[in-house]
């Protein structure tokens, strides 16, 4: 009984996870149609701005939930201004430019904080579950997750905010006859994802540590939920993270986390075969 | 002279200076040189599996080098359960190939769109990574090859002639096998480009549906280009591997697919020599930052400039946004737009003669 509810916490912390570092590309991806490769190096400097707060002082909380965000939202906001606006509707050529910034921003942090691996401890001790113990920073990554995409529900259901963004992602034209801004709605939709890549990165960094290369950890499993979610942001990111995060941690829990990792992609490989829209392709389609 | 008689003439000047590269350089350079330059004519090779699938046939891999590493790792795996390199290096080439038809089955099946593409591939490739990067234990093994995770395996024993475990290849001799390899590859592509099939995927790549619409298969077709990318990629890996007798986990990493793709960028997708240069280019300039580092080098500056990442992302960012075509493409446009201007000013020196 207490393994099963231990299995339940980690399958959940999975599929949490998942779904943090994921939602940051489903909302660019959703809006935007722009892949963006440099998707885990956003969450690399969220990390990064985590910890270089925490080393000044900066509450660990503050800098995890407050600071990280900001940081790598301007950042955010920067590269599509100077890079990201030029390539619109050009799809493939936004994938290969933001490939190179990935690129680039690996280069750049390895030549000001070097190739190791920094971290800070996990705040939160840990809690028991009959025979076992497990870190309580692990429900705080849950609970982490479940706000934000309440929140995220929340502005594109009922604000203004939320409904130019959704009228500007369904017809870009009709809303700026309308007197909306599409480019305005862009670099802010960007900006937005990713301060939440760069929270889920800051959140993510005492449970893994950060090094210049992290992203590679992240972007190959935040790439195959969104696919695997397809185009609506909220429900697509929620069933494919419940489902690929759910194959993942019984498989790691089975076998090893290699083969866990292996079954994800065999598991998303299948599913596009069967659903090329991904999951809100086919069901939940009038979700957000 | 028309396009045809320069499309002879530039294969005739290909074939010229690579037989002569092949022939002079063992004899004028130093031995490390040669060294050097064998793992340029190997990665060459690669990027011509790119310029292939991507350049002509319009399929956006952003993981070639999973089937680049998939080659190597097999050919080392065998070879130390074999012992003779003649069924490694045919696995070597037949393993990719066959995981990039199984790939490629899923995803021309499943008609999913070129970014998906990229990005499945890509994935693909970093899955790949992950998985070797994390068998450093010794219960990870393949019969009596050591996986070795993130060490890599080292002491890859050397090709030998088919059959002949004695006459194994020197340094000289993985010059002239690399080389070979680069020329015939060249020369088959632009064969097989010419042929029916190459016509097809070309008029693939231009408009799929109208292809579709004249009685083509678009999936079979891209599947066999595919097929073929990962062969020639697995080959390559198969060279790649014996020429520093070592593979490791980052064969399959982030860092290698990108340079695949800045090579084909940076050269000019559609062309066969472009991705050659931009590949040698490349390398030849990374090797120069690398070997360029500062002996006392702490200030950021000197770090910035030995960083190969680094710059090899601003070189992908702004041939994106100011290049896009690529080199050999952009100089061509020059060129024959220069010509047209000569063509115009010659004939309006002309007309008026003519209406004497």
């Amino acid at each position: 009984m207490d393994l099963v509810a231990l299995l339940a916490i980690q399958v959940l912390y999975a599929v949490a996870s998942l779904a943090l570092i994921s939602v940051g590309l489903a909302i660019i991806f959703g809006m935007m149609r722009v892949i963006n490769l440099a998707h885990g190096e956003f969450l690399m400097l969220g990390g990064y701005a985590a910890i270089v707060a925490t080393s000044h002082g900066i509450s660990i909380w503050i800098a995890m939930l407050v600071v990280a965000p900001i940081v790598v939202g301007l950042i955010g906001i920067i590269v599509e201004r100077a890079i990201i606006r030029f390539l619109y509707g050009r799809m493939i050529d936004t994938m290969l430019a933001t490939w190179g910034l990935s690129l680039f921003l690996v280069g750049l942090t390895t030549a000001i904080f070097g190739n190791t691996t920094v971290g800070i401890s996990a705040p939160l001790g840990s809690i028991q579950i009959g025979a076992y113990r497990t870190s309580a920073y692990t429900l705080f990554v849950i609970a982490i997750a479940i706000v934000v995409l309440a929140a995220i529900f929340a502005v594109m259901r009922w604000t203004r905010l939320g409904l130019i963004a959704r009228g500007t992602m369904q017809n870009a034209d009709m809303a700026a006859a309308l007197g909306v801004n599409p480019p305005r709605v862009y670099a802010i939709t960007f900006g937005i994802g990713a301060a939440l890549s760069g929270l889920a990165g800051a959140v993510l960094a005492p449970v893994s540590g950060v090094f210049p290369t992290i992203g590679v950890a992240y972007v190959a499993k935040s790439f195959i939920t969104v696919i695997g979610g397809g185009a609506a942001i909220l429900s697509g990111t929620v069933s494919a993270s419940a489902l690929f995060g759910t194959i993942n941690q019984i498989a790691t829990f089975v076998t090893t986390p290699v083969f866990g990792e292996v079954a994800l992609l065999a598991a998303a490989i299948v599913l596009i075969r069967l659903l090329p829209q991904g999951i809100t392709g086919r069901f939940f389609r009038r979700g957000l | 002279m028309n396009s045809r008689g320069l499309n002879i003439l530039g294969l005739v000047l290909v074939g010229a200076i690579g037989l002569a590269f092949l022939v002079l350089t063992p004899r004028l350079a130093e031995l490390d040189t040669v060294l050097d330059l064998t793992v340029y004519m190997i990665m060459a090779v690669l990027a011509l599996s790119l310029a292939l699938i991507w350049g002509f046939g319009g399929i956006l891999c952003f993981g070639q080098s999973a089937f680049f590493g998939l080659g190597a790792y097999t050919y080392a795996i065998a070879m130390f359960n074999v012992g003779e390199s003649t069924l490694p290096f045919v696995l070597a080439i037949i393993l990719p190939a066959a995981f990039a038809a199984l790939l490629g089955y899923f995803m021309f099946y499943g008609r999913i769109s070129d970014v998906y593409l990229g990005v499945i591939t890509l994935t693909v490739t970093l899955i790949l990574f992950n998985s070797v990067n994390s068998t450093a234990g010794p219960e990870f093994h393949i019969g009596a090859a050591r996986l070795g995770g993130f060490n890599g395996i080292p002491g890859i024993p050397p090709l030998n002639w088919p059959f002949n475990k004695a006459a194994a290849i020197d340094l000289e001799g993985m010059f002239y096998l690399a080389t070979g390899s680069l020329l015939a590859t060249y020369f088959g592509l632009r064969l097989l480009l010419a042929s029916q099939f190459g016509r097809i995927i070309v008029g693939i790549r231009e408009n799929e549906r109208r292809a579709e619409l004249l009685g083509y298969d678009p999936r079979a077709y891209k599947l066999a280009t595919f097929t073929i990318g990962g062969a020639l990629a697995g080959f390559a890996g198969c060279l790649f591997a014996n020429w520093g007798n070592f593979v490791s986990p980052t064969i399959f990493g982030l860092a290698q697919s990108a340079q695949i793709i800045i090579w084909v960028i940076v050269g000019g997708r559609g062309t066969l020599i472009g991705p050659v240069i931009g590949c040698i280019g490349i390398q030849w300039l990374s090797a120069a930052l690398g070997a360029n580092q500062p002996s006392g080098g702490s200030d950021l500056w000197s770090k910035i400039f030995a960083n190969a990442p680094l710059i090899l992302g601003v070189i992908l960012i702004a041939f994106v946004l100011l290049v896009p075509k690529g080199l050999v493409p952009a100089l061509g446009d020059i060129g024959s737009s220069l010509l047209r201007r000569r063509r115009a000013r010659e004939k309006r020196g002309f007309e008026p003669q003519q209406a004497e």
